[in-house]
């Protein structure tokens, strides 16, 4: 049996004296795409925030290709692209001064399909306006295009569509959908019916926190 | 099809046209553009030191002799406290717009970021800080033979100011009402900078040699250098955990 | 790896809390006897038996309370930021709890030691506030503990606000004897050596001996007082485990 990409084991979370999750376990592997389901309060993006490391209020072991989080930092944090609540995107620079900046900060960020990326997720000619001119949806598009630019195989994605418009939500299935199909993994957490719906493995928190 | 698996690295052969910053200067380069697109936020700190510098003769006495002696105290005062009211915001809207997720993500090295962060602070406060401080001297009727001491000292203090900060800026920025706890945090550790800081300044007055003081001016910098970004560092991490 | 992992996870996280209930539990009657018994001994010693100074007559006796207060403000924030460092590298709930447990009484013993310091400082200096070195050192550590406190009590997550704590400790304490170095620097600057409250010419034995046992007499009262803040800080974040809910019903 091969070793699982993201192994998680015996996972404990509380938040203001309410247990979120207990005696979690999973397993994610090259390939798959997780969506972590449940209702507002349930934890998913308290359980996103731990798997990528920023949250460490939580029991319980994660193990990246074998190994102890703890032990590889380092490689986990080159293997990861992770999608938050807030975009991580700066008002007061460009669309494309701020993917240059992610791009100093994650060498596994490859800056020669920028123009490409942008205008896949629908900016072009807006490359070089301030983003606080731009929409919300927009911001967050800036954000998204790093999917384009990334060839980090775990993505991390935390509601990435909030915001988005139909047509392109459906992009950006069709590429966690290729990414899965190269060996990438993704997990993610989304209010949309994905088109791509039996492809998909489920892990829903509502029975685990309480909020069913 | 080929549009949608655009993820595989480019060619080999093709060269890319995009220069691609190290952390350290991806970091500075963006904290300055930053504060160059919003130039309110530069000058503030500024006009905050001269106003506490002209409370001085209003408050107490705008005789010269009597400012002349105090001057040395009043303008590190008066730089401590503006660095210290810039301190707040240093990861304040990095920590608001999600940035600061993504530095604390980064395989980069955390030790260089919040270096760059620091040193873009710190070019962008302290040393606007220093270069006006001989105006707010001259206003104080400190003699001129305390100017040097006065701009040197500065410059050797103030990024330890900045380092210093920075961590109270970061043990504090999860919290809502940051600003007043900031000073409680950080002051009594600002008071050996404020000391041999005024000393020297005071020194430079009276003719004595000023080797001593700037030597631990450097020293207190150099040990700010190697250990505040440590603590800034575990200090973000615990506060976005949070 | 598991199984390196296992045998301190287990200790740590869930034989502590209620191991070092019971232990306390145990030490604390100790304690409080020996804190009576050295302080009341120590106290009557000083004020009736040690001989008066030959230059400051009877209110040098102070020094009985303001030397213990000052070496245990001192060592109390040595302790807090050790068992904050260690809450932060292992992950040990117990020494975080410790570490909260100290902000406090070192708040409160800073302060008596400045208190007693300004009382002392009247009949000797004239007023009851003297820029002295020691006496400014000690206000700025009690700046430090108030910073603490105030950090603690501003973050609502107990663990965060922990962690956060130990790493304002820690550069406190890396900071402190760079602070006693500048103040005590800026102070023979700006005055000639005077009196100081502790710096004295070899004391006799009659007069130390109740010193000593003074701050031994202090150290127990510390530990009285720790042990009860920890015990009622167990009890408060362990309140939903099965061993408080037994502790409290039967």
């Amino acid at each position: 049996m091969p070793t699982p990409r993201l192994k998680i084991e015996n996972l404990f979370c509380e938040r203001d004296d309410r247990v979120l999750f207990e005696s979690l376990n999973f397993e994610v592997n090259a390939g798959e795409v997780l969506q972590v389901e449940g209702q507002n309060g349930s934890g998913k993006t308290t359980l996103l925030r731990i798997l990528s490391g920023l949250s460490r209020h939580f029991e319980g072991d994660i193990y990246w290709q074998g190994e102890s989080l703890d032990d590889c930092a380092q490689d986990y944090r080159e293997s990861l692209l992770y999608f938050g609540h807030q975009p991580g995107v700066k008002a007061v620079l460009t669309p494309r001064e701020n993917l240059h900046w992610y791009a100093s900060m994650h060498p596994a960020i490859d800056l020669a399909k920028l123009d490409y990326a942008l205008e896949k997720v629908g900016l072009s000619g807006y490359e070089d306006s301030a983003c606080h001119t731009l929409s919300a949806g927009q911001n967050r598009r800036v954000s998204l295009a790093r999917l384009y630019l990334s060839s980090a195989p775990l993505w991390i994605l935390d509601e990435p569509f909030t915001a988005i418009d139909k047509r392109g939500v459906a992009e950006k299935e069709v590429l966690i959908a290729a990414h899965a199909e190269q060996g990438g993994t993704v997990i993610l957490t989304t209010h949309h019916e994905l088109a791509m719906g039996d492809k998909i493995r489920r892990l829903n928190l509502d029975q685990l926190a309480g909020t069913l | 099809m080929s549009d949608t698996v655009p993820n595989q690295p480019a060619d080999s052969g093709m060269v890319s046209e995009y220069k691609v910053d190290g952390p350290f200067w991806g970091a500075l380069k963006r904290d300055l553009l930053l504060s160059y697109r919003r130039k309110s936020d530069l000058v503030n700190p500024l006009i905050f030191f001269l106003m506490v510098a002209t409370l001085f003769p209003l408050g107490v006495s705008p005789d010269p002799g009597f400012l002349a002696d105090v001057a040395p105290g009043v303008v590190w005062v008066a730089a401590l406290l503006a660095t210290l009211l810039s301190m707040d915001s240093l990861f304040r809207s990095d920590f608001e717009d999600g940035t600061l997720e993504q530095i604390l993500l980064s395989p980069q090295p955390l030790y260089m970021v919040v270096l760059a962060k620091v040193l873009a602070h710190w070019m962008l406060t302290g040393l606007p800080l220093t270069l006006l401080a001989p105006l707010l001297g001259v206003m104080l009727f400190l003699p001129a033979d305390g100017m040097s001491g006065l701009v040197i000292s500065l410059l050797l203090g103030t990024p330890t100011l900045s380092l210093v900060g920075a961590i109270g800026a970061a043990l504090t920025v999860g919290l809502r009402k940051g600003g007043v706890l900031i000073s409680l945090l950080v002051l009594p550790l600002y008071i050996p900078v404020l000391i041999f800081g005024s000393a020297a300044v005071q020194g430079a007055v009276t003719g004595l040699p000023l080797g001593g003081y700037f030597a631990i001016l450097g020293a207190m910098l150099s040990l700010g250098l190697v250990m505040a970004p440590l603590a800034i560092g575990a200090a973000l991490r615990i506060s976005v955990s949070g | 790896m598991a199984e390196k992992k296992w045998m301190p996870r287990w200790f740590y996280q869930l034989a502590s809390p209620r191991w070092c209930y019971e232990i306390t539990g145990k030490l604390l009657p100790i304690f409080a006897i020996a804190a009576v018994a050295t302080l009341l001994v120590g106290t009557v010693w000083a004020l009736a038996f040690a001989p008066a100074d030959y230059q400051q007559g009877n209110s040098f006796r102070i020094i009985y309370i303001h030397v213990p207060a000052s070496i245990l403000a001192q060592s109390c924030y040595m302790m807090m930021a050790v068992a904050g460092a260690i809450g932060l590298i292992w992950k040990m709930k117990v020494a975080d709890m410790v570490a909260k447990a100290c902000a406090p009484i070192g708040a409160t013993i800073a302060i008596l030691s400045l208190a007693t310091g300004a009382i002392w400082g009247k009949p000797t200096w004239g007023s009851w506030w003297v820029w002295d070195a020691r006496l400014t050192s000690m206000l700025i550590l009690l700046f430090l503990y108030l910073g603490i406190i105030a950090l603690n009590s501003a973050i609502e997550n107990a663990q965060t606000a922990a962690q956060s704590t130990a790493v304002l400790a820690l550069v406190g304490l890396v900071n402190i004897p760079i602070i006693k170095y500048s103040v005590d620097w800026w102070n023979t600057l700006h005055q000639p050596a005077t009196f100081t409250l502790t710096e004295r010419p070899a004391m006799p034995s009659e007069m130390w001996v109740p010193l000593l046992v003074m701050v031994i007499g202090f150290y127990c009262f510390f530990a009285v007082a720790m042990m009860l803040r920890l015990r009622n800080e167990i009890i408060q974040r362990e309140r939903r485990s099965s061993w408080v809910r037994d502790l409290i019903t039967g």
